[in-house]
């Protein structure tokens, strides 16, 4: 404190000033998230996860086999204290393979779940914003893929392109975007009605810019509680592609695939299989639980 | 007992004194507009689709508004005052609205043969319009602030400094402090009053020549009305803003505008100076609706209209008004009437009107 110059001081104290009103919105909006203990747990954990998936080089007991190197000498041991979740079928540590998982689990939530906003987000703003031919258009797409199973349909999409983390991601997105595109949509036919819209229009703002000030950011909470559940899908799904073989190639060191190798080891060597498992369980639950937390904190209804 | 004695027959219609005023021939017969106008409507005929046929919303509307004139547009709910209102700034809604006849012009410039792209341009910058509600006409999620400022710099160029000013200037203008604390609020904040003058800011802030304000004190408690409309008053006198008001009150169109148009589905039906039209109506509509003003002390005492609004899907023949006409005759069933000059500026659409006017002096009351 006593470092900062003076002019630093306004600057801060100004900025404060001027956005007053949505800092107070800002704490009070922690404040609600905050009365919900479980879901202030469930962030912590995910915090962790990130914190291991960063630094899982330094944080990992033996990064070379997280990696993928294998030691046959110390194969299929028990948990121990060398090996707290005990090593696999070709002698590599579990829990650093565990901790090197959690990049491939937070990094494929992420990058799907960006390109499916990217796809999904405008298309349903468009929609429902324009309706008629558009609306109609979009939506009887969206209702193809809908219509499938998801998982069938992430399926029959990467045995079509080629088993790999990257198509896995590629197919994820191509199923899913049509969700946040019914969402956003839904919002939009409700939001074009506000007279605040038709205010916008009668001062001459454009009808893009009309979608992008006044229509997405009233959706901007639904889709964001529709993400954090839906991050908890996607690594479900991305583990499920890695087990059923279609995903991660074996060295990698990913949950689901750890899954389907421990599989056949279940009975003597439960430990293969059980913490990648786990692992998947946690991050799951975690983010669900965050989403519950965040659609109390932006439904207006649970205030106060 | 006629006091406003209408011209002899034969009389030349007494317009409006406007220079090089077109011959009788040039314009719609009898249409009550003049020129040098700022806003002049002409025989406007708007259609809606709708599942269960076409509504035959706006049927010939004849309206003008001169520079600097405050216009009351009066009328019920579904008398088309809103749909002329957003006529004006092409802002029916396309595919389901057609323009099947008329003309709209504004500053000698036909609007509806302008591009989108030019209409843009031109709404909120030059036509601009204020609504009932403006709770729901602000977004929730801006302040108050940044969206006036939003609405200077999408048509004034400008940003930073300058268009923090101008938007100051704009809440001045509207009689709000121009604080800090004022434009750092968001809209549930501030009262009503205020947020119906921050609305005004938004619509004024770029130097806008007519305002076109649709009911803008109906969602006010009354002395919070009061002071909007001394606030359309004061924009009038301060700046020059020609304004169509749009109110079912005629007493809030009695207190502000300089003339009245009375609509009664979808056509102007009696038009004139305020003080000329409340004192003397022509039109029956017109003088039933100065009967349902609350007068007496007993509430047994309070008029209706009988009948109800036509279904404009499937309107009345001729005259819209004529089943609930008492004083309608044949002709009115099947001959739309022409807006007819009953005095200096003050035209009537009403054959029996018409008829009388045709009549000895003597045999006319209004």
């Amino acid at each position: 404190m006593s470092v900062t110059t003076p002019t630093q001081t306004r600057g801060l104290s100004d900025w404060r000033v001027r956005h007053a009103a949505s800092l107070s919105e800002w704490r009070h909006s922690v404040r609600v998230f905050a009365r919900d203990r479980l879901a202030v747990i469930a962030v912590v954990w995910i915090a962790f996860m990130v914190v291991l998936a960063v630094g899982a080089p330094v944080i990992a007991p033996y990064p070379s086999q997280g990696q993928g190197q294998p030691d046959v000498s110390i194969r299929l041991q028990a948990p121990s204290a060398h090996h707290l979740f005990g090593t696999d079928e070709l002698g590599r540590d579990v829990l650093s393979r565990v901790v090197y998982g959690s990049r491939i689990a937070l990094v494929m939530p992420f990058v799907t779940m960006i390109g499916v906003l990217l796809i999904g987000i405008p298309l349903g703003g468009i929609a429902g914003y324009f309706g008629g031919l558009v609306d109609e258009a979009v939506m009887r797409v969206t209702d193809v893929f809908l219509a499938f199973p998801s998982l069938i349909l992430t399926m029959a999409l990467v045995a079509f392109l080629g088993a790999s983390l990257r198509n896995v991601g590629i197919a994820i997105v191509v199923t899913w975007w049509p969700w946040y595109t019914r969402l956003v949509r839904g919002m939009a036919v409700s939001l074009r009605q506000r007279p605040f819209v038709k205010v916008a229009r009668t001062m001459g703002v454009a009808d893009l810019r009309i979608i992008l000030r006044h229509i997405l950011p009233h959706a901007f909470g639904p889709v964001i509680v529709q993400m954090t559940v839906d991050v908890g899908t996607v690594i479900l799904a991305v583990a499920a592609m890695s087990f059923l073989g279609l995903g991660a190639k074996p060295p990698t060191p990913d949950w689901g695939l750890m899954i389907s190798t421990g599989q056949s080891y279940i009975l003597q060597q439960w430990w293969i299989g059980t913490f990648p498992g786990l692992a998947i369980f946690l991050l799951v639950l975690a983010f669900n639980l965050v989403g519950d937390g965040l659609r109390d904190v932006l439904d207006p209804r649970m205030r106060r | 007992m006629s006091s406003a004695i209408p011209p002899a027959p034969g009389a030349p219609a007494p317009r409006a004194p406007a220079a090089g005023a077109a011959p009788a021939g040039a314009a719609p017969a009898g249409a009550p507009v003049g020129a040098g106008d700022l806003l002049r409507i002409a025989g406007l005929k708007v259609e809606f689709r709708s599942m269960r046929g076409v509504v035959k919303a706006l049927d010939g509307v004849n309206l003008s508004v001169a520079p600097r004139e405050i216009l009351g547009l009066v009328g019920e709910s579904g008398c088309g005052k809103s749909v002329t209102g957003f006529a004006v700034l092409g802002l029916l809604p396309r595919p389901i609205a057609r323009y099947t006849d008329g003309e709209i012009v504004f500053r000698g410039e036909d609007l509806l043969g302008k591009s989108e792209h030019e209409m843009r341009a031109l709404r909120g910058k030059v036509i601009s319009m204020v609504f009932q509600d403006p709770l729901a006409s602000l977004n929730p999620v801006f302040t108050v602030g940044e969206q006036i400022s939003r609405v200077v710099r999408l048509h004034r160029g400008v940003s930073g400094g300058p268009a923090r000013e101008m938007t100051r200037e704009a809440l001045a203008a509207t009689g709000l402090p121009p604080t800090d604390e004022i434009l750092q609020s968001y809209p549930h904040q501030l009262s009503g009053g205020m947020r119906q003058r921050a609305c005004m800011a938004m619509a004024i802030s770029c130097g806008s020549e007519l305002l076109i304000a649709d009911e803008p004190t109906t969602a006010l408690d009354v002395t919070i009305q009061a002071q909007i409309l001394k606030l359309l008053l004061r924009l009038r006198e301060e700046r020059g803003v020609a304004q169509v008001l749009i109110t079912h009150n005629v007493g809030v169109a009695a207190q502000t505008c300089d003339r009245v148009a009375v609509m009664y589905a979808g056509t102007v039906v009696e038009q004139g100076p305020t003080a000329r039209v409340m004192k003397h109506p022509y039109h029956p509509y017109t003088i039933a609706l100065y009967e349902c003003l609350p007068q007496g002390k007993r509430a047994a005492e309070l008029h209706t209209i009988p009948g109800s609004v036509p279904d404009l899907i499937d309107p009345p023949p001729g005259c819209r008004y004529h089943p609930r006409c008492p004083r309608a005759m044949d002709v009115c069933t099947t001959v739309k009437p022409a807006p007819t000059p009953v005095a200096e500026g003050h035209w009537v659409s009403c054959h029996d009107v018409a008829r009388r006017l045709a009549a000895p002096v003597h045999e006319v009351a209004p």
